[in-house]
């Protein structure tokens, strides 16, 4: 779940942080600019662990500053593609359902991803795993917000918020000022992004809400074989031979 | 900021909740509560987690034991952070590409899962949950 990155940066140390030996002002100073960030093709930045090695520090003319090159590694948030992780879900929609780490948010189970055959509930606005009962009935599995959920992750999606040019919300308002306000804030509603999301998938037997597999995996211990040669395509099958049990 | 190198290596997840334990400990520094922040929320994401009740010890004898079913280093790094309890489990840590395991190496995992870190669940006051709060 969590990488140590090697990270290399410049670091400015304020004239009135000098009375701090300057291992800890260069640590305070990166873990202000750094912590709960996402770095782009890094991930979310945690907290520092330990600084490599400190260059020279240097002054320029006009700064009273002092300014060090530093080589540290940092704590990041990345899960590899693959690894399974236990989350809580923080709502459904129609998309699919979201996930929360507590400490990471933007987690998306697609619906195309979930258990099939699943359906989303608008009443309840929750979707529901139609798990095939042996009579040919269904047994519904609510995806109820605050349950505990495993899930594999499948993609990770970096993208670029730093701005790039002038906000075009700005030229809008300006044109045409009746409309602005509701102009302005649907560009703003899509323009914003989310500098790191992972995409996640549960349609694999073990994956899902926890309390699904829980009475089963006390019920059939020894029916592995079931589990062993379950691939992410024949999920359904797998569903039912545990089901049998 | 410049990138060295993105993954430069991996950490259990029981040794990122060590250090962030050791941060919330430290005295509050002026401009860090995004520091605080991210702190507080990944803690109680990883104090929830099977990690509370690991050790360095305990860790050290798991994948000591483990060694012989000749895991891939992410396997171990999956098993460690999540021990699996069932056999379903285990077999989400194992890659699809691989022979899988045998029933009898299955249980023999999870067997293993209980020796190291179940004596830690059910009693759950352990040195390293003292961490100042």
């Amino acid at each position: 779940m969590f990488v140590l990155a090697e990270l290399k940066d410049n670091v400015r140390i304020a004239p009135d942080h000098f009375n701090l030996k300057l291992v800890d002002a260069v640590r305070d100073e990166i873990d202000r600019k750094l912590a709960n960030k996402v770095l782009l093709n890094v991930g979310l930045c945690i907290a520092m662990k330990e600084i490599v090695s400190l260059k020279d520090s240097i002054i320029l003319p006009g700064d009273g500053a002092s300014h060090t090159e530093v080589l540290f590694r940092y704590i990041v948030f990345r899960p590899m593609v693959g690894t399974v992780m236990t989350g809580k879900i923080r709502n459904c929609s129609r998309e699919g359902v979201n996930v929360t780490l507590g400490f990471f948010d933007d987690i998306l189970i697609p619906h195309a991803a979930l258990q099939h055959p699943s359906r989303f509930d608008e009443a309840e606005q929750a979707w529901v795993w139609e798990y095939p009962l042996d009579d040919g009935g269904k047994h519904d599995l609510f995806m109820d917000v605050g349950e505990p959920i495993k899930f594999r992750v499948s993609r990770e999606i970096f993208e670029e918020t730093s701005p790039i040019g002038p906000p075009k919300a700005e030229g809008q308002q300006s044109q045409n000022a009746s409309s602005s306000n509701a102009a302005a804030a649907a560009t703003a509603a899509q323009e914003v992004k989310t500098p790191y999301k992972i995409i996640g998938a549960i349609n694999e037997s073990g994956l899902g809400v926890l309390s699904w597999w829980d009475q089963q995996g006390k019920e059939e211990e020894q029916d592995v074989e079931d589990g062993e040669d379950n691939t992410e395509y024949e999920n359904d099958d797998d569903g039912e031979g545990a089901c049998e049990e | 900021m410049e990138t060295v190198n993105a993954t430069y290596s991996y950490i259990t997840n029981f040794e990122v909740m060590q250090i962030l334990q050791h941060i919330k400990g430290t005295k509050k520094k002026w401009g860090m509560h995004n520091l605080a922040t991210v702190t507080y929320e990944a803690l109680q994401y990883l104090e929830e987690s099977p990690c509370k009740t690991q050790t360095r010890e305990s860790i050290k004898n798991y994948l000591c034991d483990l060694a012989i079913y000749r895991l891939m280093p992410h396997e171990q790094l999956q098993m460690v952070n999540d021990p699996p309890t069932s056999a379903l489990h285990t077999q989400l840590l194992i890659d699809d590409n691989k022979v899988p395991l045998t029933d009898e190496e299955n249980e023999a995992i999870i067997q293993l899962t209980h020796k190291h870190f179940s004596n830690t669940t059910t009693e759950p006051v352990q040195a390293n949950q003292q961490a100042p709060t």
